[in-house]
């Protein structure tokens, strides 16, 4: 039999493309490494992660992990690190209350919340995240009245210094006590919640609408309450449509909560912001944020994969 | 309505205790709160800020002298729709003459709109003229091309169709941007609403192409192409855009020679389409899934070459059932484009946020940020309208999108 | 499934960063022809604030005004004779360096404040040209809170810019007199003045010159006052990069002609008449030097030889670039305090032209 001429080759021409492709991808990562050593050469700066010890010199508005500014680099960014975990936790716990919520009220029979949470679910998902969050921020709370003419909510004062939960009183015309929030933390957390309880709405919904109409029949048939069919029949098995939407919802999170920047709120990124403009260290800041958030995205993955786990059904 | 219909609503609303209970605080929180707005909208709101900076909003800063160029590119556009508009419902045929529901409804919308909104936004009478005779084109082209849609050389207009808009794009992007004859205007001039919908059209247009041989590198069973494709879409999902973002403005200048940076407004416009072309990727991935095998080894016994089969049997069935998850993507990049605000540029959140900063109107929050709001749900609402349009269409198909 | 393809990219990105580390150290070049590249492409890339009245402001016609704008201008009209072949690039103070850095900008013209780490090799690098403003970091505060000195600011929240020496003095000072404060920080001026305005801060702080021209602009000037207090020493000046001494001398003596054009008495009305005045007069040396009319002070630069007289035409001295853009002549009227020429006591002094 006469030999495949190499054209039509298909392995031939598999690895054909593939050393195209690599020659290609390494020439070009070669031409960019070289620019960037030439021109870092000419700037005079070099990469290393040596000035991480240096003495940052910055303050930072709040933060859990105590911090001075005599503290290093690292710990600011650290700092940083917790302030964004600390969004993060507090978000994905809200807005999944929230999100499931709105997303089982879409079921109900009283056509008042139905319409309620279809209309909640299309007007939050449309609008931009950052336009929400200036909103909140700009136009909401840094428009409150001052600490001495606070506005009462129950369990809640709102006042221009910052959001009391939990009995904050009124000493010398300034509130004390009480877990106090910054107008940032709240803003931030405010706009985050309810545009992500929008997107897990849907994701809910979704998963709720996936379990066959025969088994609300059935449980109506046993003489379940609606309310106890859907903690006891649906829900465990919508979970398992449910938990993977969540798993994207929740990096999605993550993701967002750096628009912090835009607010004043010192997470991750605007830390990073800031020591970057103290140091120049363009490059190895953003190296650092890339892999700091790709790993907080691994590690809400495994924590979903392992919640979807524990909700499998065992089939027979 | 009917009675049986008004007996389920009772029934539904008031049927039990907490029912109703349920239903009447509702209904007061809702109508305290509707009244809460219209009191704010109407008494305590100051609209001025709005009517002042309406053209700063919807062109930037744009130099005045060249305004006439983006008049220009609005009348192509809407005679452009008019024809198309008229060239869809044409071709019915005989079947479908005249103006159905819809249609007579969209023209009366937007006769409202044009006659009711730009006094109230302080347009000049020239403007508002001009706003005028566009929509009485609009109307008269629609009627027109829907006269003659189903005559032989409409047919084949509506075939070249698609040929006629790429090449309006780019006319429009040439009288945006100026250059050979026109003067230039500097991308740092573009702003507000134009800047917005140019970065949007444009980042969708190149991140699709990206985007789908992205999907089909990552099916591929070469190793490398598989791996090189799995990690860039992996890193970028991974990674918040604004940080994207600021590797693209502060150092794309590092990694080119010579110091070579060109305007800002492209690098971000090159991260943006980088960024969405990873999403669009996993959503055609969905797509491309959902072609049964049989499809490819068919088309190969038939003696198809790769290429062949991709381009005549695969992509456009993937396509098709990738196209609702497609226009999520598209409403997402609309939404994205805010972010540009973030490191300076001026689209529409951006500027609206520079004429907050003039200390004339200091506070004008709520006012500004509410028309931004309606600008976005309004564009976002109707793409995801005409999504849901389109999958009711196309749901006739047995395909759906999976991701194996 | 999907977590396990993020380790790949993760081990990428340790990749990229161990290569990066082994990038060999590499002692500064010569001075790389930047000032060529310039003449060769006709035109200087400047980075400015662009929204600072009195230092770099777009004007409502569309044209950039001010000190920083001048410096731009000067240096465009001794490489081009036409101050008018410039670019303006506007910068936040996030992106400001690594624009520098990168090339975007020949030239940052943006009220920066020379340092120590800014200007070392093992810092950000730069290469700062004379300080053409000194001044020192203030802070604002509304007159109706009816504070005046810094202890009444203890416990309150004061508003500052993301990425400046601002933060930094103030973290320093306050921690020095044991003030206990909340800092809140923003991207951009606007938004800090807009939250300052707003009410969200006790305080504003920034240059006192920076402050003091934004309080032009306020609705209420009057109920706004600057502290006495000075935090720190702010030297306000043009910058370039480090290996590039080429483009970095050039930017120094056009920088030091307006100064040594104030103290000689030559302004932009007088110009002619000294030009002629020194050619007809060989006994003039100094002047004649400095006019470019003998020796070779401006190809030494890589300038030509008339660079002096083209600045002076186009832009003025010293005095009236201060006085045109922040003193007497315009909206901020700013004393010239520390910026006065040093037989007036102040601490503009230019080198010898020689």
């Amino acid at each position: 039999m006469t030999a495949l001429p190499w054209w039509r080759d298909s392995r031939k021409l598999g690895w054909l493309v593939q050393a195209a492709v690599g020659l290609g991808l390494l020439v070009v990562v070669a031409l960019l490494l070289s620019n960037l050593e030439q021109n870092l050469t000419r700037a005079g700066l070099r990469l290393t992660l040596g000035w991480l010890n240096q003495p940052a010199g910055f303050d930072i508005a709040e933060t859990l992990l105590p911090y001075k500014a005599s503290d290093s680099y690292g710990r600011a960014l650290a700092a940083g690190l917790v302030n964004t975990l600390r969004v993060v936790g507090i978000g994905l716990v809200l807005s999944t209350a929230l999100g499931v919520v709105a997303g089982a009220a879409s079921f109900s029979t009283n056509p008042l919340l139905r319409g309620l949470s279809r209309t909640y679910v299309e007007v939050v998902r449309n609008i931009p995240l950052l336009l929400q969050l200036v909103f909140w921020y700009f136009a909401v709370f840094l428009t409150l009245p001052p600490a001495n003419q606070a506005v009462q909510l129950p369990g809640l004062q709102l006042a221009k210094s910052g959001v009391y939960l939990l009995g904050a009183r009124l000493v010398n015309g300034e509130l004390v006590g009480g877990w106090r929030l910054s107008l940032e933390l709240a803003a931030l957390l405010t706009g985050l919640v309810i545009y992500s309880a929008a997107f897990i709405a849907e994701v809910v919904r979704g998963g709720i609408a996936s379990v066959p109409r025969g088994q609300w029949e059935a449980a109506e048939s046993l003489g379940l309450k609606p309310l106890a069919t859907l903690r006891l029949v649906v829900l465990p098995q919508a979970l398992r449509v449910i938990v993977p939407g969540l798993n994207s919802q929740y990096i999605s999170l993550a993701k967002n909560s750096s628009l912090a920047v835009a607010i004043g709120y010192p997470d991750l990124y605007a830390v990073a912001e800031t020591t970057l403009n103290q140091t120049g260290r363009g490059i190895e800041v953003f190296l650092l944020l890339m892999v700091v958030y790709l790993g907080l995205d691994l590690c809400i993955s495994l924590l979903m994969n392992g919640v979807e786990r524990l909700v499998h059904l065992k089939d027979r | 309505m009917s009675r049986l219909s008004l007996q389920r609503w009772r029934r539904q609303l008031f049927g039990s205790v907490p029912d109703t209970v349920l239903s009447l605080g509702l209904g007061a929180l809702m109508a305290w709160a509707a009244w809460g707005f219209l009191h704010w909208a109407f008494g305590q709101a100051q609209w001025l800020v709005v009517r002042a900076n309406a053209a700063t909003l919807a062109i930037g800063r744009y130099p005045e002298a060249q305004e006439w160029r983006l008049w220009l590119l609005l009348g192509m556009l809407v005679s452009l729709t008019g024809l198309s508009w008229g060239l869809l419902r044409g071709r019915g045929g005989a079947a479908a003459p005249g103006w159905p529901l819809n249609d007579r409804i969209a023209a009366a919308l937007l006769g409202l709109l044009t006659l009711g909104l730009p006094p109230l936004l302080a347009f000049g009478a020239i403007n508002q003229g001009r706003l005028l005779c566009l929509l009485g084109l609009l109307l008269l082209l629609r009627t027109l091309a829907g006269r003659w849609g189903n005559h032989p050389w409409g047919q084949r207009l509506a075939k070249g169709w698609p040929l006629v808009w790429a090449g309006a794009y780019l006319l429009g992007l040439w009288l945006i941007g100026g250059g050979l004859g026109l003067t230039p205007v500097r991308p740092s001039d573009w702003g507000g609403l134009l800047f917005t919908l140019l970065i949007t059209s444009l980042t969708l247009l190149l991140a699709l192409p990206l985007g789908v041989l992205l999907a089909l590198g990552r099916r591929s069973e070469l190793p490398l192409l598989r791996w090189v494709s799995v990690a860039y879409i992996e890193v970028i999902r991974g990674a918040p855009l604004i940080t994207l973002l600021f590797l693209g403005q502060n150092l794309v200048g590092f990694l080119l020679p010579g110091g070579l940076a060109p305007d800002r407004v492209w690098r971000a416009a090159a991260v943006l389409t980088g960024f969405a072309a990873a999403y669009v990727a996993e959503a055609v991935r969905g797509g491309l899934n959902a072609v049964p095998r049989g499809q490819l080894e068919a088309s190969r016994s038939l003696g198809l070459s790769t290429a062949q089969t991709l381009a005549l049997v695969v992509l456009p069935q993937a396509l098709k059932v990738a196209l609702p998850a497609l226009v999520g993507q598209c409403i997402a990049l609309l939404q994205d484009t805010t972010l540009l605000s973030i490191i300076g540029l001026f689209d529409l959140l951006g500027i609206a946020r520079s004429v907050l900063a003039n200390p004339d109107w200091l506070g004008r929050y709520a006012e500004v940020y509410l028309v931004l709001a309606v600008l976005y749900w309004g564009s976002c609402a109707a793409l995801s309208l005409g999504s849901r349009a389109l999958e009711q269409r196309l749901s006739s198909n047995n395909l759906r999108p999976s991701h194996r | 499934m999907r977590s396990f393809s993020r380790t790949p990219a993760a081990l990428l990105l340790g990749l990229l960063f161990g290569l990066g580390g082994c990038a060999s150290d590499q002692g500064p070049g010569p001075g790389s022809g930047r000032l060529a590249a310039i003449k060769a492409r006709g035109s200087l890339t400047c980075g400015v604030d662009g929204k600072l009245p009195g230092f770099s402001y777009q004007a409502s016609d569309g044209k950039y005004v001010g000190m920083d704008v001048d410096v731009c201008r000067a240096l465009a009209a001794a490489l081009f004779n036409d101050p008018n072949k410039v670019e303006y690039r506007e910068l936040t103070s996030s992106e400001r360096f690594t624009a520098l850095a990168s090339g975007e900008v020949d030239v940052l013209s943006r009220n920066t404040t020379r340092t120590l780490s800014r200007d070392a090799t093992g810092g950000n690098g730069l290469e700062f040209a004379p300080t053409i403003y000194y001044d020192g970091q203030g802070v604002m505060v509304p007159v109706a809170s009816g504070i005046t000195s810094l202890k009444q600011l203890a416990g309150k929240t004061i508003c500052t810019e993301n990425g400046t020496t601002t933060e930094l003095n103030l973290a320093d000072r306050f921690r020095e007199k044991g003030i206990p404060y909340t800092p809140v920080k923003y991207q951009t001026g606007d938004q800090t003045y807009a939250a300052y305005l707003q009410g969200r801060c006790a305080a504003v702080t920034s240059d006192r010159s920076q402050l003091a021209a934004k309080k032009t602009s306020f609705p209420d000037p009057e109920a706004h006052t600057l502290l006495p207090d000075v935090l720190s020493k702010e030297p306000l000046g043009p910058v370039t990069v480090n290996n590039d001494s080429g483009l970095g001398d050039a930017l120094r003596w056009v920088v030091f002609a307006s100064m040594q054009a104030e103290e000689s008495g030559i302004t932009s009305k007088n110009i002619k008449e000294k030009l002629a005045f020194a050619k007809a007069n060989p006994n003039q040396a100094d002047l004649r030097r400095f006019l470019g009319v003998e020796g070779e002070l401006g190809q030494q630069l890589g300038l030509s030889a008339d660079f002096v007289p083209r600045i002076i035409a186009s832009v003025g001295n010293y005095g009236e670039i201060y006085s045109r853009n922040v003193g007497s002549e315009s909206k901020l009227k700013l004393d010239r305090g520390l910026n006065r020429s040093y037989k007036d006591g102040g601490l503009i002094y230019s080198p010898p032209f020689r």
